[in-house]
């Protein structure tokens, strides 16, 4: 990480909000700045505020935060399957140049499944407990792909079983979700998102329960995915090791806001952005297993309680006045990657 | 506190270590599950052995059997080099005690957090008068870094962080000089994992406890350990020095399970060379004759399938159970 030291920025301008450079083709998917409320008893819970991205055809996008910075509930305003009382309040979400949130519900059907699936966090609640494992990947078969009879179907789902490591496939497809292990919930979970071959791939905390063998042949599993079908996968992920390995392009939140954005590269060797900065100090890496790690003090931001200002700066050490009152907008760094923090425009002035 | 006055070098010393679960697999047929077979290792006073391995290879049920939590199927666990049976194992709870990975359930839901912290203290009748007990709690808060005001609020109130805080503060309330921690940052964010990862270090240097750190985040294990066990099914294949482990590691497990680390740096993750394993864990149910690592290993030879390798001494206490490297 020697790098970071030897960075020096020169200057940072204000440029308008906008995706990233844009190659040749449009994006696949377009998230124009997002806002998802969630009505509750104790007030109106603004979990995304205004997050911007654009996704194109055979990337990986990592959205990296902790709990309650609002990635989870991005994924899930795009597939548009939020509680009851959430609800897009801004914004727009384009897929291949027509609103989703003009669909009807039919065509929603139809973009879920085909188009869009997602692997979740938590694979024991989302697997149905009264049905086998067999009956759950069948009906998705039967239901989008070519597969309709019950033995097609059946065969394709012991090859899906296969492909992301359950031992014994015909054993595990008689089976219910609690028979299994954590691990291999998941497994069966992925393979229930690959059946279908969708060209969007959202992949909620996909290994977070898995071990890291089990992790390294399943990533290893959605990059050669990826490049057979040339998907687009939004990785959404806490574990910046993931990211690292998996990601072309990495958006950071915080508190429902995208705190920086840029390569993989920019995140992890220029980070521009005290929560990025912090973030990074906190893991143990390679090389600071001597020392004590420097945590982020402070405890994850309460969405019913937002401050006015940035997200972060409860928790910043070198949180200035500004920062209290005024949202820091996205400014262009000198290395071409995006960051909302204060500190950029101080350091811009004083040089 | 923590005196040592017992002759042995070693505060836990675990021999032959074996857990078999009776599994039935028809209606008269048992068949035992064989979760622990055969571990031994030792731990210095105020040292951390981390252990690591895949899930269901039995590292929790280590942890839990040397608590007594399960009564082990064979094998010694001498302890201050006492041996632990059931008839003791009540007494030395005070000496021994667990920190569980799930801040959730592991926290009584109708207690408050000084029921929670003070219920060992009841449980071993470490006070006086009900202001010694409060004192004490308040105490043992300060010291995981819990306001006093948290003292009267039930655990639901609480960030995954702070309940992991609650849990170690109960565990620490019985002043113990060996605490099995099963997974404790798991289950919180990045940001809050090392701030309880800086605790458990600077708990360490403040009370000189001893730590079974089972975890199976490769990175969070070498960081907070003196010392690696790897396991797979039910045994230990290496145990060595932690940055010994990281540098040299020897055993084909070992050296696959290291490769499979995401290391948080894309230059150093992507130039990575992983060796993937190829198919699945045995069923424990079903296990490999001789080394259990035998089937998804590419150096397995005859040898291999007939015996099992015990642990031998590579120097410079590196252990390593393999007949080929």
């Amino acid at each position: 990480m020697a790098e970071t030291k030897t960075v020096k920025r020169v200057k940072a301008h204000i440029v308008p909000k906008k995706p990233a450079p844009t190659p040749d083709e449009p994006p696949v998917l377009s998230v124009q700045n997002l806002h998802t409320s969630f009505i509750t008893d104790s007030g109106e819970v603004r979990a995304v505020n205004g997050v911007s991205f654009d996704l194109y055809k055979g990337k990986i996008l990592g959205v990296v935060g902790e709990s309650g910075s609002g990635k989870s509930v991005t994924a899930y305003s795009i597939l548009q399957i939020l509680d009851q009382n959430g609800r897009i309040v801004e914004g727009d979400i384009v897929f291949r140049d027509k609103s989703l949130l003009s669909y009807s519900q039919k065509e929603m059907d139809a973009f879920r499944g085909n188009k869009c699936s997602i692997i979740f966090q938590d694979p024991m609640t989302s697997l149905n407990p009264v049905f086998t494992v067999g009956y759950q990947l069948r009906e998705a078969l039967q239901l989008h792909t070519k597969y309709k009879t019950k033995q097609q179907a059946t065969e394709r789902a012991v090859q899906l079983l296969e492909m992301v490591g359950v031992n014994e496939p015909d054993k595990r497809l008689r089976q219910y979700p609690f028979e299994l292990s954590g691990g291999m919930r998941q497994r069966v979970m992925i393979a229930m998102a690959l059946a279908c071959e969708p060209d969007i791939l959202i992949a909620d905390e996909p290994t977070t329960a898995l071990d890291v063998t089990i992790q390294a042949q399943i990533l290893e599993l959605m990059k050669d995915l990826q490049e057979e079908l040339g998907m687009a996968i939004i990785l959404v992920t806490h574990d910046l090791g993931v990211i690292a390995t998996m990601c072309d392009e990495i958006i950071v939140m915080y508190g429902g806001r995208v705190c920086e954005r840029g390569t993989a590269e920019d995140i992890f060797y220029r980070p521009c952005h005290e929560y990025t900065k912090g973030l990074l100090k906190s893991l143990p890496n390679t090389d600071n297993m001597k020392e004590r790690l420097v945590p982020i003090s402070g405890t994850p931001i309460n969405l019913l309680n937002m401050p006015e200002g940035c997200a972060f700066c409860p928790r910043c050490e070198n949180a200035m006045k500004i920062c209290l009152t005024e949202q820091p907008e996205e400014l262009l760094m000198p290395d071409g990657h995006y960051a909302a923090c204060w500190m950029n425009v101080k350091e811009a002035m004083d040089t | 506190m923590n005196t040592v006055n017992f002759n042995s070098e070693y505060l836990v010393e675990v021999e032959d270590l074996k857990m078999y679960f009776p599994v039935k697999t028809g209606f008269f047929k048992t068949v035992p599950l064989k979760a622990v077979d055969g571990v031994s290792f030792n731990i210095r006073p105020g040292e951390t052995l981390g252990l690591v391995g895949e899930s269901g290879c039995g590292k929790t049920t280590v942890g839990r059997t040397l608590l007594r939590l399960y009564e082990p199927t064979g094998g010694t666990f001498r302890f201050k080099g006492e041996e632990v049976t059931a008839k003791n194992i009540g007494a030395l709870r005070k000496e021994m005690q667990m920190v569980f990975q799930d801040p959730y359930s592991s926290l009584n839901p109708r207690m408050t957090v000084e029921d929670i912290i003070g219920e060992p203290l009841d449980v071993h009748k470490l006070y006086n008068s009900k202001e010694e007990r409060h004192e004490k709690v308040l105490h043992l808060m300060e010291l995981v870094g819990l306001n006093a005001e948290h003292a009267t609020r039930y655990a639901h109130e609480f960030s995954g962080g702070q309940r992991q805080r609650i849990g170690i503060a109960r565990s620490l309330a019985v002043d113990p000089s060996f605490i099995v921690c099963d997974e404790p940052v798991s289950a919180l964010d990045v940001s809050i994992q090392a701030q309880v990862i800086n605790m458990f270090e600077e708990l360490q240097d403040k009370l000189g406890v001893t730590y079974l750190f089972i975890a199976h985040d490769l990175l969070v294990v070498h960081h907070i350990s003196d010392r690696i066990a790897v396991m797979y099914l039910g045994r230990i294949v290496e145990i060595a020095d932690a940055d010994e482990l990281n540098e040299n590691p020897i055993h084909p497990y070992t050296l696959s399970l290291l490769s499979a680390v995401c290391v948080p740096d894309p230059v150093k993750a992507k130039a990575n060379k992983r060796i993937i394993l190829e198919g699945d864990v045995p069923s424990p149910l079903n296990m490999p004759s001789g080394c259990p690592f035998r089937t998804r290993c590419r150096y397995a030879t005859e040898q291999c399938a007939q015996e099992a390798p015990s642990l031998t001494d590579r120097g410079n206490e590196h252990l390593v159970a393999c007949w080929n490297k």
